[in-house]
C-alpha cells in the first residue's frame, strides 16, 4: 500500500521510450531529414544557432529534429553540446563593412551608395495563407530576373557615413590594442558581473530569448524607455571569419558565416562630458534573425542609460533585470524545475499552516469564553 | 525662536565650497556653511534652484564636483564624508543620520509592517531582542501619534500624513544627531501639514537633533528653522536668522519669494 | 558554411551525444563530462569558498545536459571533485529513488564510471537536494548541495549589486526584519525551509531549501559541505567543524519542527517525516523522508505502526543497489 514516488529508474527509461515514439509520430509518414530542416525551416535554424551560440546548421537541424520543433529545447540541446567543445581559437572581429550583402535597408536615408537592397523578406508579402504550398506539388519557385547591376561590394555602412561627420559616436571595440581596453569578456567562461560592460551585455543579448527581447524593445517604443530610434541600417549577408594562429602570426580565413546586423541610431542631447550626438544601439545575430537583431539593438541602447547619464526608470533600462532574465535556457530550466518534488518543503509549510490554524482556533475559543 | 547655538567648539556639519554640475548646468555653486549640534537650518528656493541637489550632496548620496562636506562623528571628530569608505558612509547614514524623503515610498519599506519599518534600524545596529524592538517601535509610534493598533499594518494602507510620520519615527528611533529632510510636508493637505510641523518641531526640540530642511514652503522654515539659506539658480543669495531674513529680505529674489507668499 | 549541410548523408558531427541509444557515447566525453580546465576552475572556486566560509564565489558555470534549476550547480561541483575511487550517493527530498536523484546518479555512473550507493555511511560524495541525511556524516565525506537561489537576501533585495554590498559590509539588519515580520504576524518565526544561517560569525548564508529541521546538522559537521548554484553561477562552502547558527531573536530562539507521529514504517521519532496520503477519506501516514535511514532502521528490526505491511512490500521488491 505504500507507494509514493518510487521506481524512478524504470519510469525514466519508459518515459524515454514514449518520447521517442512521440517524436517519430506516425511511422507511415516519411521521417524528416536534417537537410530538409536546414533548407526548408532555415529561419528556425537561424534562431537556434543564434540563441544556442553555435554556428553549425547541421547540429542545429539535429537539435530541432530531436526537440520535435521546440526551439527553446533545441537551443538547450545545442548549448549543452557546445559547452563540451574545445576552444581552439578566438576569431578576429568580423568586418560587416566587407559583408557580401544580400539585404540592406536603411530608414534614415532615402538613397545612399549601394542603394536599398530588399533581398528575401516577408516585409511586403501579404500575410495570406498560400494554399499552393499545402498542395505539396513541389512546383519550382518563379524564376528571378537577374538584376541590372550587381549588388555593390563592399557596401558602405550608414553608420560610417554618419561617423564621418562625427554626428555618430565612434565605436571602440574591446580588446583593441589601440583603445587600451582589456580583452573582451567571454560570457561562456565567466559569470555576468555588474555593472556589466558592453561586451558582456551584447553577448548576453545575442544569446537572449527573441521573445523576451522583442517585448522589451517594444516597451521602449511605447514609452517605457526614452529611446527615439531610427533603423540606421539593417544588413544581411556573408562575412569571413578569420583567426590568427599563434604559430603563423597573421590572419587566415576559416570560412564564411551569415549574419544579420542592425545599427539603431538614437538621439542624444548631450551630457556633462559629451556634446549632442547620435548614439548607437547594436544588434547582431547568426543567420537571418532580423526581428531579433532589431529588438537587441533597442535594448542595447536602452541599457546604455547609465553610461549616457540618463535616468533609468523602466524595465528595459534595468541591466540586472534584463541581463539576468534574458536567457531562455536558464529561464526554462528554472520555471520547469517546479515540476521536481518539493514535498519536504511542502511538508514543512503544511506543519506550519496547521499550527497557525490551531493557534487561531485557540485564540477564537478563548475570546468566545471571555 | 532661539538663536543659533554658537557655543559648540566645532560644528556638526561643515560645508566648504560645495559645487555640483550637471553638464552645462551648475546645480550648486560654491556653497559654504556650518551647522551646529541641535541647530535647524532651512534651505528654501523654487524647484530647480539646486536645493535638492545640495541636500543629496550633504547627505553623502551624490558626490560634489568640488568642495567638501565634513561631519563631526561621535568617535572621530570632523571627517570628510566623501573621504570615508562606502561601508563607513553607510554606517553613518543608518546610525548618526536620518533622511526623511519627500515621498514616503522612498524612505519606507512598503511591504514591511509599520513596526518592522521602525525596528529595522535597531536591528541594523545589532538589537536581537524581539520584545525590546517591539517596545521601542510602539514607543515611537506613540511619539509620532500613530494608532498602536496599526503597528502590524503595512504602510501602503496608511494615509500620506501617517506614512510621513512613520518615516520620521523610523529615522529617529536610533537617536540620530542629524536629520536631512526633503520637503517633509510636500504633498500633504494643509491641516495635515500643520499637525506634522507641530510634531516635528516638538521632536526636534525635545531630542536636540540638528536638521537640514529643504523646502519651497516658507511656512515650514518659519516654524522649524533657526537659520535660513535662500537658493536661487544654484547659489545661496541670502542667509541669516530665519525671522531676520523673512522680515527684512535684502536680495530681490528673497523679496519676491516673501511677497509672493504674503500675497496668497 | 553558408551552404548548409553538405551532400554527404548522414551528416558528420564531430562527436556523438550521450544517449540511451549510444551506450559508448560516454567515451567521447571527458571523464565526469566537464573538461579538465573547467574542473580546475571550479576547484579553485571551491578552495576560495572553503577559505571564506559562507561567501558566494562567482564561477563560470557551464551549460550542462540537465536543465537549469535541476541540479546543474551540484552536478558541476560533484563532477569537479569526483574520482574513480569515490562512492556516490544522490538524494532528492532525502530519497535515493526519486526521479531526479535517479537521473543524476545515472549520469555520473555513465560519465564518471563511479560506484554508487544508497547507504549514507558508504558514500564518499553525497549530492543532495533539499535534505541532509539523518545519519551523522563523518570526516572525509563531502556533501554537495544543489542550490536554486544562493542569495539569502534576494527576497528582501532583488538587486545583486546591493546584496553584494550588504554581504561585504555585513549589513544584515534586513534579514532580521523578515524574522520580526513573522513573529509580528504569526507569533512565531514562520520560515520553515531555506532558513538563513550565519556562518563562522561573518556571512549570512542560504542553507538551500532544506527544512529548518536540518539546519542544526550544518554546524560543527565533520564533513565538507559544498554548495553549487549553476544558473546563478555561485559556489559557496562550509568547511568541517565550522560554526553555523540559524538566525533568531534572544526571546524567540530558533527551533526545529517536531511531529506528534513517529515513522509508520521504522518507528523513528527523531527523523524528518513526509506525509503520505493513503486514501481520499483523510487517511494518511508519516514516513521518514530519508529512505536510507528508514531502511537501515528496519533492517535492524525497528518497526512502526504499518511496518509489518511495508516489510512485506519491501521483501517483494528489494531495494537493490543503484547500478
Amino acid at each position: 500500500m505504500y507507494v509514493a514516488v518510487k521506481g524512478g529508474e524504470k519510469a525514466i527509461l519508459n518515459s524515454h521510450k514514449l518520447l521517442a515514439e512521440e517524436r517519430r509520430g506516425d511511422p507511415s509518414v516519411p521521417e524528416v531529414s536534417l537537410r530538409q530542416i536546414d533548407q526548408q525551416l532555415g529561419l528556425a535554424v537561424d534562431r537556434v544557432m543564434t540563441e544556442g551560440s553555435l554556428y553549425d546548421r547541421g547540429l542545429v537541424a539535429l537539435a530541432i529534429k530531436q526537440a520535435r520543433g521546440d526551439l527553446v529545447e533545441a537551443v538547450f540541446l545545442l548549448r549543452a553540446y557546445r559547452t563540451t567543445l574545445p576552444r581552439l581559437a578566438v576569431s578576429e572581429p568580423i568586418d560587416t563593412a566587407a559583408m557580401a550583402v544580400r539585404r540592406r535597408v536603411s530608414a534614415t536615408y532615402k538613397d545612399l551608395p549601394g542603394g536599398q537592397v530588399l533581398g528575401p523578406t516577408y516585409d511586403y508579402t501579404h500575410r495570406l495563407l498560400d494554399f499552393a504550398l499545402a498542395a505539396e506539388t513541389d512546383a519550382p519557385p518563379e524564376a528571378l530576373e537577374p538584376a541590372e547591376e550587381p549588388v555593390a561590394h563592399p557596401m558602405l555602412r550608414v553608420c560610417d557615413v554618419l561617423g564621418g561627420e562625427d554626428l555618430l559616436e565612434p565605436e571602440t571595440p574591446a580588446g583593441d590594442p589601440a583603445s587600451g581596453e582589456p580583452e573582451p569578456f567571454d560570457l561562456t567562461r565567466e559569470p555576468l558581473s555588474f555593472p556589466a560592460g558592453r561586451d558582456q551585455r551584447l553577448q548576453n543579448l545575442a544569446r537572449g530569448d527573441e521573445g523576451f527581447l522583442l517585448a522589451l524593445g517594444y516597451s521602449t517604443q511605447r514609452g517605457f524607455g526614452g529611446n527615439h530610434p531610427f533603423a540606421g541600417e539593417i544588413r544581411l549577408g556573408e562575412v569571413s571569419v578569420e583567426i590568427v594562429p599563434e604559430e603563423l602570426g597573421f590572419a587566415i580565413d576559416i570560412g564564411e558565416i551569415t549574419v544579420t546586423e542592425c545599427q539603431m541610431v538614437n538621439q542624444f542631447a548631450g551630457s556633462a562630458s559629451r556634446p549632442a550626438q547620435f548614439t548607437r544601439g547594436y544588434g547582431l545575430t547568426f543567420g537571418h534573425c532580423e526581428r531579433k537583431a532589431m529588438a537587441m539593438a533597442l535594448v542595447d541602447r536602452a541599457l546604455r542609460c547609465r553610461e549616457l547619464d540618463e535616468t533609468a526608470r523602466y524595465p528595459a533600462q534595468d541591466e540586472e533585470f534584463v541581463l539576468y532574465h534574458s536567457d531562455n535556457v536558464e529561464a526554462s530550466g528554472f520555471v520547469q524545475h517546479l515540476k521536481l518534488p518539493h514535498y519536504v518543503d511542502f511538508q514543512a509549510e503544511l506543519e506550519l499552516v496547521r499550527r497557525l490554524r490551531a493557534d487561531h482556533g485557540d485564540a477564537r475559543r478563548k475570546e468566545a469564553a471571555e | 525662536m532661539t538663536a543659533p547655538v554658537r557655543t559648540a567648539p566645532t560644528p556638526l556639519l561643515r560645508v566648504s565650497g560645495l559645487t555640483k554640475r550637471f553638464g552645462p548646468v551648475t546645480a550648486c555653486r560654491s556653497i559654504s556653511f556650518d551647522l551646529h549640534p541641535g541647530e535647524v537650518i532651512g534651505i528654501v528656493g523654487e524647484s530647480g534652484s539646486g536645493k535638492s541637489t545640495l541636500l543629496s550632496c550633504l547627505s553623502a548620496r551624490q558626490r560634489p564636483d568640488a568642495g567638501t562636506v565634513e561631519y563631526a562623528t561621535r568617535s572621530r571628530g570632523l571627517v570628510d564624508v566623501y573621504a570615508l569608505s562606502e561601508p563607513e558612509r553607510r554606517l553613518l547614514a543608518r546610525t548618526e543620520w536620518g533622511i526623511v524623503h519627500q515621498n514616503p515610498r522612498d524612505g519606507l519599506r512598503m511591504d514591511v509592517s509599520a513596526g518592522g519599518n521602525v525596528g529595522e534600524r535597531l536591528m541594523a545596529v545589532g538589537d536581537r531582542h524581539y520584545g525590546h524592538i517591539r517596545a521601542k517601535a510602539e514607543d515611537w509610534l506613540r511619539k509620532v501619534e500613530l494608532d498602536l493598533g496599526r503597528i502590524d499594518d503595512l504602510p501602503r494602507t496608511f494615509s500620506g500624513g501617517m506614512q510621513q510620520r512613520l518615516q520620521i519615527a523610523r529615522n529617529l528611533v536610533t537617536g540620530p544627531r542629524l536629520v536631512f529632510m526633503d520637503e517633509p510636508t510636500g504633498g500633504l493637505d494643509v491641516s495635515v501639514q500643520a499637525r506634522l510641523l507641530d510634531l516635528l518641531r516638538g521632536l526636534v526640540r525635545e531630542l536636540g537633533v540638528a536638521a537640514v530642511v529643504v523646502t519651497h514652503d516658507l511656512a515650514v522654515v518659519r516654524l522649524l528653522a533657526d537659520r535660513l539659506m535662500v537658493m536661487w539658480r544654484g547659489e545661496v543669495v541670502e542667509s541669516g536668522l530665519t525671522d531676520q531674513v523673512l522680515d527684512d529680505p535684502h536680495h530681490p529674489y528673497t523679496q519676491l519669494l516673501v511677497s509672493s507668499v504674503l500675497q496668497v | 558554411m553558408t551552404s548548409g549541410i553538405g551532400a554527404a548523408e548522414p551528416m558528420q558531427t564531430t562527436r556523438a551525444a550521450i544517449g540511451d541509444s549510444d551506450p559508448d557515447g560516454a567515451d567521447r566525453y571527458n571523464y565526469a563530462y566537464l573538461d579538465e580546465q573547467t574542473k580546475r576552475m571550479i576547484r579553485r572556486c571551491l578552495l576560495k569558498a572553503l577559505a571564506v566560509p559562507g561567501y558566494q564565489v562567482p564561477f563560470g558555470s557551464r551549460e550542462m545536459p540537465l536543465p537549469y534549476g535541476w541540479g546543474t550547480g551540484g552536478i558541476q561541483v560533484t563532477a569537479s571533485i569526483i574520482g574513480p575511487d569515490d562512492v556516490l550517493k544522490v538524494i532528492d527530498q532525502g530519497a535515493d529513488d526519486t526521479t531526479n536523484a535517479v537521473s543524476i546518479r545515472r549520469f555520473f555512473a555513465r560519465v564518471a564510471a563511479v560506484e554508487t550507493t544508497e547507504a549514507t555511511a558508504e558514500a564518499t560524495v553525497i549530492q543532495t537536494r533539499h535534505r541532509i541525511p539523518e545519519q551523522p556524516l563523518r570526516e572525509g565525506q563531502i556533501l554537495v548541495y544543489q542550490v536554486p537561489q544562493p542569495e539569502p537576501l534576494r527576497k528582501l533585495e532583488p538587486r545583486e549589486g546591493e546584496t553584494r554590498k550588504m554581504h561585504a559590509y555585513a549589513e544584515y539588519g534586513l534579514m532580521h526584519v523578515r524574522l520580526y515580520e513573522d513573529i509580528a504576524r504569526f507569533g512565531r518565526i514562520a520560515t520553515t525551509y531555506s532558513y538563513p544561517v550565519m556562518v563562522n560569525g561573518r556571512h549570512v548564508m542560504s542553507p538551500t531549501p532544506i527544512p529548518k529541521f536540518d539546519n542544526p546538522k550544518m554546524g560543527g559537521n565533520p564533513a565538507v559541505q559544498l554548495f553549487g548554484a549553476g544558473r546563478e553561477k555561485r559556489i559557496y562552502a562550509v568547511p568541517p567543524y565550522t560554526d553555523v547558527r540559524s538566525l533568531d531573536f534572544e526571546d524567540h530562539p530558533f527551533a526545529i519542527q517536531r511531529w506528534d507521529e513517529c515513522c509508520a514504517l521504522c518507528g523513528a521519532g527523531d527523523s524528518y517525516l513526509d506525509e503520505v496520503i493513503l486514501d481520499d477519506r483523510g487517511g494518511r501516514m508519516f514516513v521518514c523522508s530519508d529512505t536510507d535511514h528508514c531502511g537501515t532502521r528496519r533492517a535492524r528490526g525497528h518497526t512502526g505502526r504499518l511496518g509489518a505491511d511495508a516489510a512485506t512490500a519491501a521483501a517483494a521488491k528489494p531495494r537493490g543497489a543503484a547500478r
